[in-house]
């Protein structure tokens, strides 16, 4: 169902342009994939257990998929990936499903890199006869969405996107309906903060976290039947958000996919500069989350939002541009198609800039222009928040009336109390109502809107479309790692070889296999 | 302010001098409906407030009302007895410092921050700390005569210290955004039982800060200064170099 926007150019952007920064980008994307494709981490390879059904804890807490995966790095074997080693045992101790196995080394019955070697190819077919098994009950998934949102439908776009955190699963539960029943379209549940630098996902229901609630494969489903629960009652399908960023990337994609879970915040860079985790681990990570979403049918949401929280957002637009073209290159690499790709962008310029409006205005138009099938993701004012709900209202109104004309398509609504707390009950009504009164008031005002010819909004897009082309050209010329240890993203250096998590990468054996990569791509690894 | 004001004795001002008037909002877990009004106009008259008025409730859809009331508060204040502990030092501009810079202390001073424990909020420590400043103040790593180092988010108090006292800094500032559950008090606390456990409390110049942390508070918690919201690195940086030189830490 390709729906093809029907903007037509306001801004009369050179086309020409956009098609080379769109090669320089995908120039920088697939030199990153050489080498994301001969490497694979711990949590790539966790991904693959869970994917393949295994789950739980041991009685201290820690996640099985950690134990077998460390097991079998420690004893030097994970270059070989864990397919192969669970292939193996599987053939070896015959009628073991992979959790069984996978508990036996948990609890220290077995040595899953000692056991006789068997046959390559019947470790392959074992393994590729469970993969698939699960590979349909995400196809599942995929058919029940669209079962739901053939049944119930959905809101209009912009979607209505409100968050819940209160750290407590069944608190959040109860503050999502709320929001559903008010109006919001889709539900994101804001993680615990310091859950992206945990290199394992914890397990079961949690009802502690601080300023948000830990992202587990129980929290999902909780949240996922609640919202399919108030769906039903409001007549729209509810969609549900959480984070495939931070060490466990993949995994938590994974959990989204067996959950069905519809939007992942999922950034190619976004864990290197903000939460500087290594960037040689995080970019094979997000090359395997990508696939997961591409093939669940999950929007995924970049992240670029961050560099304007980080720089200005006027003078540094242009790398928000550039951001775009590169995410859309990686997740085109990880077979992910336009329609899922929920790049992000936000009105954070200073509220005292003269015409500040104007140049938002152009940014917004700019991105619809430029990525005509992508779900936009727009995000709120945030820096310039100041604790005067007053003209946070007024804010964060200014927003939604740029929302509207530019026909964005997820829109994270602004709360008046951003830089107070998380939102009370009350806040996120407040939101969701400026939201519905002018999406609904302005509808079709964009429509009949044109820019005038070589003004304000027309010069200020193609400057910044420019500077986004330059910079990527050198970006292609000295390559996407060299260009952030220079510190030329949001002004943050990252080493190669520093920040967290590099422990965690390993080198491919001939002979790895990962059994989703193939099946998800449809055969073949990418180009 | 007018004359006839009895600083003894304030009150709110609506459009007549002490006639009290306040605005309220907030929530009540009851369903919408004129029970519901009528509590939230009971709640109002607990808390002091006269001839309450509730102006707009809303079905919040849960069972639960959203109400916006006025009302005239009962109450007064008297202004004259307040004592609010505050940074005492004259707050210099970027230029202020390094001219006291040049003049007093007469060497480059080192200023290390970050953002620790679990807070992953990067904002407050970037408008003090980075060049761009915020709202149209130079950050400190702008200022001649001041090195930074911003060691960015999640940054364990160990490690924080660790790095102050390897650089040999002169002032360390920690910035805490998430105040949930406390989290921001357990997490200054220990900074400083760390400090003093390695015996260099003395050699540096604590301060925090963030939207829900005063001066008052920092110096409980055993800081030396808190910068609360509104606050710029000038505030900051007048602080540090009086107190590099009040401290004979030159």
């Amino acid at each position: 169902m390709k729906e093809v926007k029907k903007v037509g150019s306001k801004l009369n952007l050179d086309m020409n342009l956009v098609e080379k920064a769109r090669g320089h980008a995908k120039e920088i994307a697939v030199d990153i994939q050489k080498f994301i494709d001969v490497h694979t981490t711990v949590t790539v390879e966790r991904t693959v257990l869970r994917l393949l059904g295994v789950d739980g804890v041991d009685d201290i807490e820690r996640p099985i998929p950690n134990i077998v995966v460390d097991e079998i790095r420690n004893n030097g074997g994970l270059d070989l990936g864990v397919s192969y080693w669970i292939g193996n045992a599987m053939l070896e101790y015959e009628n073991k499903s992979p959790q069984e196995i996978s508990e036996m080394v948990a609890n220290g019955d077995i040595k899953i890199t000692e056991i006789k070697q068997h046959d390559y190819e019947a470790i392959r077919t074992k393994i590729f006869e469970v993969a698939k098994k699960y590979i349909d009950r995400i196809d599942a998934n995929r058919n029940k969405r669209e079962e739901y949102l053939e049944r119930l439908g959905e809101g209009a776009k912009p979607y209505l996107y409100v968050i819940v955190a209160t750290g407590n699963i069944y608190e959040d539960v109860i503050q999502a309906k709320a929001a559903a029943i008010q109006g919001a379209d889709i539900i994101a549940v804001i993680r615990t903060t310091a859950q992206s630098l945990l290199d394992y996902v914890p397990y079961g229901a949690t009802t502690e976290g601080f300023g948000g609630t830990f992202a587990t494969q129980e929290n999902f489903k909780i949240m996922r039947k609640a919202l399919d629960e108030v769906g039903e009652e409001v007549g729209r399908y509810i969609r549900l958000v959480n984070y495939a960023s931070g060490l466990c990337m993949p995994e938590i994609a994974a959990m989204g996919a067996l959950e069905r879970l519809d939007v992942m915040l999922n950034d190619a860079l976004y864990g290197i500069l903000f939460r500087d985790i290594n960037m040689q681990r995080t970019l094979v990570d997000q090359f395997f989350s990508r696939v997961i979403n591409g093939y669940s049918g999950v929007i995924i949401n970049t992240g670029e939002d961050n560099y304007l929280t980080t720089s200005d957002a006027y003078e540094e637009a242009h790398t928000v541009l550039a951001s775009q073209l590169i995410n859309e290159q990686f997740a085109l690499l990880a077979n992910l198609p336009e329609e899922q790709m929920g790049l992000g962008h936000a009105f954070e310029m200073n509220p005292t800039l003269k015409d500040g409006f104007v140049y938002e205005l152009a940014q917004a138009q700019m991105a619809r222009e430029i990525f005509p099938n992508a779900p936009l993701k727009y995000m709120p004012p945030t820096k310039y928040m100041t604790g005067d709900i007053f003209k946070g209202n007024v804010q964060d109104a200014l927003f939604n009336m740029i929302a509207v004309l530019t026909k964005q398509d997820i829109q994270l609504l602004g709360m008046p109390t951003e830089a107070i707390h998380t939102p009370f009950l009350q806040d996120r009504s407040i939101a969701i109502e400026n939201a519905k009164y002018i999406f609904n008031n302005m509808r079709s005002l964009g429509d009949d809107i044109t820019f005038k010819e070589g003004g304000m909004i027309q010069s200020r897009a193609k400057s910044v479309l420019e500077e986004a082309e330059k910079m990527l050209m050198n970006i292609k010329d000295e390559g996407l790692m060299q260009t952030i240890e220079q510190g030329k993203f949001a002004g943050i250096k990252r080493a190669m070889d520093g920040g967290k998590g590099l422990s965690g990468v390993v080198k491919k054996d001939g002979k790895y296999f990962n059994p989703f990569i193939e099946l998800m791509l449809g055969g073949g690894n990418n180009e | 302010m007018s004359n006839s004001v009895d600083l003894t004795k304030i009150k709110p001002y609506g459009d007549t001098l002490n006639d009290g008037a306040m605005q309220f909002s907030f929530t009540l877990p009851v369903p919408f409906g004129p029970e519901a009004d009528e509590a939230a106009k009971i709640l109002l008259q607990k808390m002091g407030v006269k001839d309450p008025s509730v102006v707009h409730s809303e079905d919040l859809g849960i069972g639960y009302t959203f109400f916006v009331a006025y009302g005239k508060t009962t109450y007064d204040v008297n202004y004259e007895d307040i004592d609010v502990p505050k940074v005492d030092n004259e707050v210099m501009d970027k230029y202020g410092v390094e001219d006291f810079i040049n003049e007093h202390i007469k060497r480059e001073i080192k200023i290390i921050g970050a953002c620790t424990g679990t807070d992953a909020h990067t904002v407050g420590i970037d408008a003090i700390m980075n060049m761009k400043g915020y709202a149209g103040h130079y950050g400190l790593e702008r200022y001649k005569k001041v090195e930074t180092i911003n060691m960015g988010a999640q940054v364990p108090n160990e490690v924080l210290l660790a790095k102050a006292i390897e650089e040999n800094a002169d002032a360390i500032i920690i910035s805490q955004i998430v105040t949930q559950k406390e989290v921001h008090i357990k997490n200054l606390t220990n900074f400083i039982e760390l400090v003093e456990a390695e015996g260099v409390r003395d050699k540096f110049i604590l301060i925090c800060g963030g939207p829900r942390i005063g001066h008052e508070l920092a110096k409980e918690l055993g800081f030396d200064a808190g910068f609360g919201r509104g606050s710029f690195a000038e505030d900051v940086a007048s602080f540090v170099v009086n107190q590099i030189v009040d401290r004979d830490l030159v």
